[in-house]
């Protein structure tokens, strides 16, 4: 699923908006709907991110600790969940 | 049919260099793919802390996206874009592999279906982008 | 004017004797229609007796011969000289696996971890023979029957960089092999195979896909580790979901 939305969410939020080819007023964040799709698109993948960083650090055997690695990552996905619930919910 | 297990002992053991993906081009390959999702997380933190800038109000959201429009973000971005497209090819070709398409008796080639993906990925994003330029007031 | 060569470099180990593998050359006869097989075997009867490896049909389909070939896994009996010449070979013992002697390997893990698949049909209650045999449609066949076609070679295993990693790993032809049966519709075994679902089973790979890429019979172990984790998963949320429902 992030396969099919985030390339446009880069094209639109990281180029289109900063240079300028288009201007937004944030109107649109507050409807709910809309905040349920930033919900998603932002919170799933970390925890898809989480698994194969923890994954690819592994297997890149740089000899780091396994149990705090693992509460990084995924915690750290836990963590930006709540993040986003929370900006999101103050829209 | 009994087998004799070697001497342990005697055995050699290889150990696996930390440095084995970078001797073939497939290792490679794969972990730049794996590695994808940690541009693909970044951005999404950014993004996010694009969003928050609306709580302060919308002169700081439009503050901070032109923020972004210095020459280190904008490489930023395209990494970030080049390798989002990246995992979107990979994931396509994974998902052609975990899930053939069967029309009637036959798979699906998965060249097709990997360019089928790409065109669904096409459309989403135009319909993404109207929509939001219609609705974004 | 002299035949033309080709130079092997073979890894040489001899358990007792060496503390570490070495390599020794070996200039041998370049003929076109020869595999390292064939060279293997000049070497054995013409120049070095003490060498060692393993071989049996030569011709792709008993899984003995697989060594590394300049870094990539591959049937002996499969590998031409022609593609490589003029330049050198590298011939080494098939990496993840401990080495015995020369290029000989220690399969013992790869021989338990297939055990541990169950790899037979099993029922919940055995037909007599008197009730006929079990009836199977060509579309039922269909459905497992590229994963029948392993050779045992263990070329996937060598490519598998998670196996390397992680030796507890069930590795792909195993899983391949009890996605086999479980897909095979006289089987009614999957609750025996839980294995294959265990943490070191499909949970370990990561899809490298290196796998399927080297197996020489086409069985293509990595789909069959996907969609096992597809199937797998679909029916743990079935039985969160519906727990009465049982097959």
């Amino acid at each position: 699923m992030a396969a099919f939305l985030v390339p446009i969410q880069i094209i639109i939020f990281g180029f289109a908006l900063p240079l300028g080819w288009i201007s937004d007023s944030g109107m649109l964040y507050r409807n709910w709907l809309v905040k349920l799709y930033l919900f998603v698109l932002i919170a799933l993948p970390l925890y898809h991110w989480a698994h194969r960083f923890y994954f690819a650090l592994n297997d890149m055997k740089l000899g780091l600790p396994r149990k705090p690695l693992a509460a990084l990552c995924y915690g750290g996905a836990v963590v930006v969940t709540v993040v986003t619930l929370w900006v999101l919910l103050s829209l | 049919m009994s087998g004799t297990r070697p001497d342990p002992s005697k055995l050699y053991y290889r150990e696996v260099p930390a440095t084995w993906w970078l001797k073939k081009k497939s290792y490679f390959f794969f972990m730049l793919r794996e590695l994808s999702s940690v541009f693909i997380a970044i951005f999404l933190l950014v993004y996010l802390y694009q969003i928050y800038q609306l709580t302060q109000g919308p002169e700081a959201y439009v503050a901070f996206s032109r923020r972004l429009s210095s020459p280190g973000w904008i490489l930023f971005n395209l990494i970030a874009l080049l390798f989002a497209l990246y995992h979107s090819i990979t994931w396509f070709q994974s998902s052609a592999i975990v899930l053939p398409l069967r029309v009637g008796e036959r798979e699906l080639p998965r060249n097709l279906f990997v360019a089928l993906n790409v065109i669904a990925l096409v459309v989403i994003s135009l319909i993404i982008l109207v929509l939001f330029l219609r609705l974004k007031g | 004017m002299a035949e033309p060569t080709i130079t092997l470099n073979i890894t040489r180990y001899r358990p007792g004797q060496d503390r570490a593998p070495t390599t020794q050359s070996y200039a041998v006869p370049y003929k076109e229609d020869w595999v390292v097989l064939d060279a293997l075997n000049h070497i054995k009867d013409q120049m070095d007796g003490t060498l060692s490896y393993r071989w049996s049909c030569r011709m792709g389909v008993c899984g003995s011969c697989g060594m590394m070939v300049n870094g990539t896994p591959k049937l002996t009996c499969a590998a031409f000289l022609r593609d490589y010449y003029p330049g050198e070979i590298r011939v080494e013992p098939l990496v993840n696996f401990p080495i015995i002697r020369d290029l000989v390997i220690d399969m013992s893990d790869f021989l338990d971890k297939l055990k541990s698949v169950k790899p037979w049909i099993i029922r919940k209650e055995e037909k007599p023979v008197s009730q006929g045999e079990y009836l199977q449609s060509p579309a039922q066949l269909e459905a497992f029957h590229q994963f029948t076609q392993c050779i045992n070679c263990m070329l996937c295993y060598a490519a598998c960089p998670v196996y390397g990693l992680e030796p507890k790993f069930l590795g792909p032809a195993a899983i391949a092999l009890g996605y086999r049966y479980n897909m095979d519709s006289r089987d009614q075994g999957q609750e025996q195979r839980a294995v294959i679902g265990n943490h070191d089973g499909i949970w370990d790979c990561t899809f490298v896909g290196e796998c399927s890429v080297v197996c020489p019979k086409d069985v293509d172990p990595a789909a069959a580790i996907q969609r096992s984790k597809v199937d797998t998963t679909k029916t743990w949320f079935q039985s969160i979901l519906m727990p009465w429902g049982q097959r």
